[in-house]
């Protein structure tokens, strides 16, 4: 096992305490340090147990839905869950489970694509620019100036609404409102990269702009881009639920989640499980995401810095 | 610093510049704004009436190079569901939009600086481990989804706070709350982590060598240099938290820009949005170079980078 987890590692200026100490204290110590490791051990296993149960969700919606996602029944409306409807009905007497569950087919699918664009898009602009400099640099730094002068939000509203909905148009819109953060971190990573001896050396024996950058660079920062991708995931499925609950997004009778917390925003107080439900749901594959990406960075690129 | 300000102000410049082209290409996509606004059996001779009026028969360019001229008299056109100048009507929205986001930072900043010292300072204990469920929880859920959460919880089942609203200081409570939190995470995590990396560092080994009390040592040698990473990172929060304020307003009924976009959008009143949106980078590009100013001036290093 790799023990450079940033927070397994025992910091150094600890170490002459520890040897002063009395072994009591010392096995004290030790066992606190296990525990961190026991803690991020039990993070892990949550985010990956929920991605596993939210991809097989989004995988094979058919086999493990009970219902019709659409079936309406106007004489089981907001049933309560219970053993026939094991997470209750909505406003329309349709099944909250199978919804969901159908529901999570479609935001896992915008998530994906519109993060490996977003990423492949903001990687491959952040090395060129990073390892060429001058002018590409600066022209690639002010178009992620742009987008991150627009609170990405309103960016995809306003796409959104300028170029209308499609699930396709969806994808598009949540990438350009989200490339930038790629852009910048592979940029930086490139700078120094490009300063290294065996891109000297390539430089030297003739190679190509290109070929270095597509051979020695790109897998170079390979390691940030899934640290940064799965970060994103989480981001994007909050921002799509965003678009849908506002009726920008995904749209009637598909179930999402963001729409189906917007349905039932009316029925807060009578019936609190069809914001809940999906709430619940959508709050696990964020979590999911988060936990893993903060899994890989530690594992994958210490040195990075948190805010991102 | 005179020569790293006028570098950050040409940049920023650009930015702006670059943001109307942006703003101007997706007007420009949403199509032939008379059809909206004409009634549906006007003629075809007074849409091009109109469009002679609102100068969309020019070229590209030269639309491209009035509105400019008339971004700089401050003159956005015309909202037609108002009947009034699109930025009037945008500035009157601001003041709320601006007072809410400006209450969520607080309270993310209130939250997320104290509660990451405190996760540093005592590493593994229980304020830690609660500081890191509290981050987990913030990050994972948007702000809508907590406005809902709080409304059922406070003001339905408590009834402390109204369900929305606007005017009373007890109707910011809940929206700031609920928009804050995922910036207090991140504020928190970003804390904790650069708290810890500096009570490591060297200089505050020797503060405590030469037996500087633990209190100062961590509010005045070790706090000052960990907020630097902090300060960049909260000025970034300012856009995320406009960006969360359009759902927060849309479920708290709050009347700001963010709700001011989603309607004219279902309005297709485009005059608004454009309008709002060009404010709204503006606000934003300002904020980020003050703030990267301010942040020269606090730290020599930034200045020659």
């Amino acid at each position: 096992m790799l023990t450079s987890t940033r927070e397994s590692v025992m910091p150094e200026d600890k170490m002459p305490e520890l040897i002063q100490m009395p072994s009591e204290t010392r096995l004290v110590l030790q066992v606190g340090y296990h525990k961190r490791r026991w803690f991020n051990l039990i993070q892990l296993g949550i985010a990956v147990f929920l991605g596993i149960v939210l991809l097989s969700m989004a995988l094979l919606p058919g086999l493990l839905s009970p219902y019709d996602p659409n079936a309406i029944s106007l004489s089981n409306t907001l049933q309560a869950p219970s053993a026939t409807h094991l997470l209750g009905t909505d406003q329309l007497g349709r099944d909250m489970l199978s919804r969901v569950i159908w529901g999570s087919q479609v935001s896992i699918f915008v998530a994906f694509c519109a993060v490996v664009l977003a990423g492949i898009f903001g990687t491959l602009l952040g090395v060129t620019a990073g390892y060429m400099g001058g002018v590409v640099d600066s022209i690639a730094m002010r178009m992620a100036d742009i987008q991150l002068a627009l609170p990405a939000v309103i960016l995809a509203l306003v796409l959104v609404g300028a170029i209308g909905f499609s699930i396709f148009n969806l994808i598009l819109v949540l990438s350009l409102a989200n490339w930038a953060r790629f852009a910048r971190v592979t940029r930086s990573e490139a700078l120094s990269l490009r300063q290294r001896d065996f891109v000297l050396l390539a430089h030297l024996a003739g190679a190509s702009s290109m070929r270095i950058i597509w051979r020695h660079i790109v897998p170079n920062v390979a390691n940030t881009f899934i640290v940064l991708a799965t970060l994103d995931v989480g981001i994007i499925i909050i921002l799509e639920a965003t678009l849908s609950f506002l009726g920008l997004g995904v749209q009637p009778p598909t179930p999402s989640w963001g729409a189906m917390i917007a349905d039932g925003r009316g029925y807060l107080e009578r019936a609190w499980w069809i914001c809940g439900v999906p709430g619940l749901v959508l709050m696990g594959a964020v979590l999911s995401a988060n936990l893993l990406g903060d899994a890989l960075r530690d594992r994958l690129s210490p040195s990075m810095s948190q805010a991102w | 610093m005179i020569q790293y300000i006028l570098r950050r102000l040409f940049q920023s410049g650009i930015t702006v510049m670059l943001v109307t082209v942006i703003i101007f290409v997706i007007i420009r996509l949403i199509g032939d704004p008379t059809h909206l606004m004409l009634p549906p059996e006007a003629t075809e001779a007074d849409r091009q009436l109109l469009r002679e009026q609102m100068g969309l028969d020019k070229s590209i360019p030269v639309q491209y190079f009035n509105y400019l001229l008339d971004l700089l008299q401050g003159q956005l056109g015309m909202s037609y569901r108002f009947a009034r100048p699109a930025l009037g009507v945008v500035m009157e929205a601001m003041g709320p939009t601006l007072m809410l986001t400006l209450a969520a930072l607080l309270v993310a900043i209130a939250i997320g600086i104290p509660l990451g010292v405190a996760a540093a300072v005592r590493r593994d204990s229980w304020v830690d481990n609660a500081a890191k469920v509290f981050a987990v929880m913030g990050q994972a859920a948007p702000p809508f989804l907590f406005s809902l959460l709080f409304i059922r919880l406070f003001s339905i089942e408590f009834g402390w706070f109204p369900t929305g609203g606007y005017g009373k200081f007890s109707n910011l409570i809940l929206p700031a709350i609920a928009l804050g939190w995922y910036s207090a995470a991140g504020i928190m995590r970003l804390t904790r982590s650069s708290m810890t990396e500096v009570l490591e560092s060297e200089y505050v080994k020797l503060a405590r060598i030469k037996g500087v009390p633990e209190v100062v040592v961590v509010y005045k040698h070790a706090l000052r240099n960990a907020l630097l990473p902090v300060t960049t990172f909260t000025s970034l929060q300012f856009g995320i938290l406009m960006g969360g304020a359009v759902s927060v307003e849309f479920v708290f009924a709050w009347p700001g820009v963010g709700r001011l976009i989603l309607e004219s959008i279902s309005n297709l009143d485009y005059t608004v949005v454009q309008a709002a949106v060009t404010v709204g980078a503006l606000i934003f590009t300002l904020v980020n170079l003050l703030v990267d100013i301010v942040y020269a001036y606090i730290d020599p290093r930034i200045r020659y980078a």
